[in-house]
């Protein structure tokens, strides 16, 4: 049994699941939450590699490319998010991010 | 042949494995190391699809940056991480649900789901068999899309900064080297010199 593009895009949906899952269960914890979006983008590369690699197209692989300089972007924004507002709170528990409700 | 197969399913399945203990372990150093481990299954399933430059990249950017990054965080940060977990099991019924109606559309897509082959004739960037990989990406990132490329360049620009100003903070109080003050420092200033009486003292 040949693995076909099929079983990369399952991998990938259930990867993706696991992000979208893993932000609701850890509402509480922030970083969890920033590692749950890696995997969510994680999942998207998948996709778009396989993709890629079936329809024999490089242009993939570059937005994979610009998706995980993204990604790598995000996260070292996140968490000097995350720092400063341990610095000045405390606290790091989302429920206590309340600062800018008016 | 079924070499890859069997590597598909060993990548695949110890992905899915980690990523599930990613966001069920209770320490956040765990889940960070398993995230590790996600990403390089991940890193080995893009191996098999032929992608080496994004797999080399994945492991050098994720294992080697991102998830460093994680790792400093979570052991910088002095927080009770047991407080952060008890909403866990109340939201466990609610996270369940989303992810199973989640996964339930993703296959139904997946599953129904067909290419028109007209559509997939005209390709952008054919994958050429004589080069390897990485001189394949390299000839269309450099010529057919180096504003694609600027932009990422520039994304990087702006999180660098970005990440720079939200954590610097000039401390009151701290004593710390000038060197203006020391390079401009001479003679003049340094050495004063007296003419001291003899016996007499200053």
């Amino acid at each position: 049994m040949a693995v076909g593009l099929t079983h990369y895009l399952i991998v990938a949906a259930i990867l993706f699941t696991l992000g979208v899952a893993g932000i609701i269960l850890n509402r509480k914890n922030i970083i969890v939450i920033l590692m749950s979006v890696e995997l969510i983008l994680l999942a998207v590369n998948v996709n778009l590699v396989a993709f890629s690699a079936f329809l024999g197209d490089l242009t993939g692989q570059v937005f994979a490319l610009l998706v995980l300089t993204v990604a790598a972007a995000e996260s070292a924004i996140g968490l000097a998010i995350l720092v400063v507002f341990y610095r000045n709170k405390g606290t790091i528990s989302v429920e206590d991010i309340n600062m800018m409700k008016g | 042949m079924v070499a890859t197969v069997f590597l598909f399913y060993v990548f695949s399945f110890v992905a899915i494995a980690s990523a599930f203990m990613v966001i069920a372990a209770r320490n956040p150093v765990h889940s960070v190391l398993f995230l590790i481990l996600a990403f390089v299954n991940a890193a080995g399933l893009f191996m098999l699809l032929g992608a080496e430059f994004l797999a080399m990249i994945l492991v050098v950017v994720y294992v080697g940056a991102v998830a460093v990054l994680f790792l400093f965080v979570v052991m910088m940060l002095d927080v009770d991480f047991t407080v952060l977990k008890q909403g866990f099991l109340q939201y466990l019924p609610l996270g369940a649900t989303v992810g199973a109606i989640v996964l339930i559309e993703l296959i139904l897509v997946v599953g129904g789901w067909t290419i028109e082959p007209a559509t997939v004739t005209p390709r952008a960037a054919p994958i050429a068999s004589n080069i390897t990989n990485t001189a394949a990406l390299g000839r269309i990132l450099y010529t057919q899309y180096v504003y694609f490329f600027q932009a990422a360049g520039f994304i990087l620009l702006t999180a660098m900064i970005g990440s720079i100003v939200l954590t610097l903070r000039s401390r009151r109080g701290v004593k710390r080297q000038s060197i203006d003050a020391q390079n401009l420092r001479d003679r003049k200033v340094a050495v004063q010199l007296r003419k001291v009486p003899s016996r007499a003292g200053l």
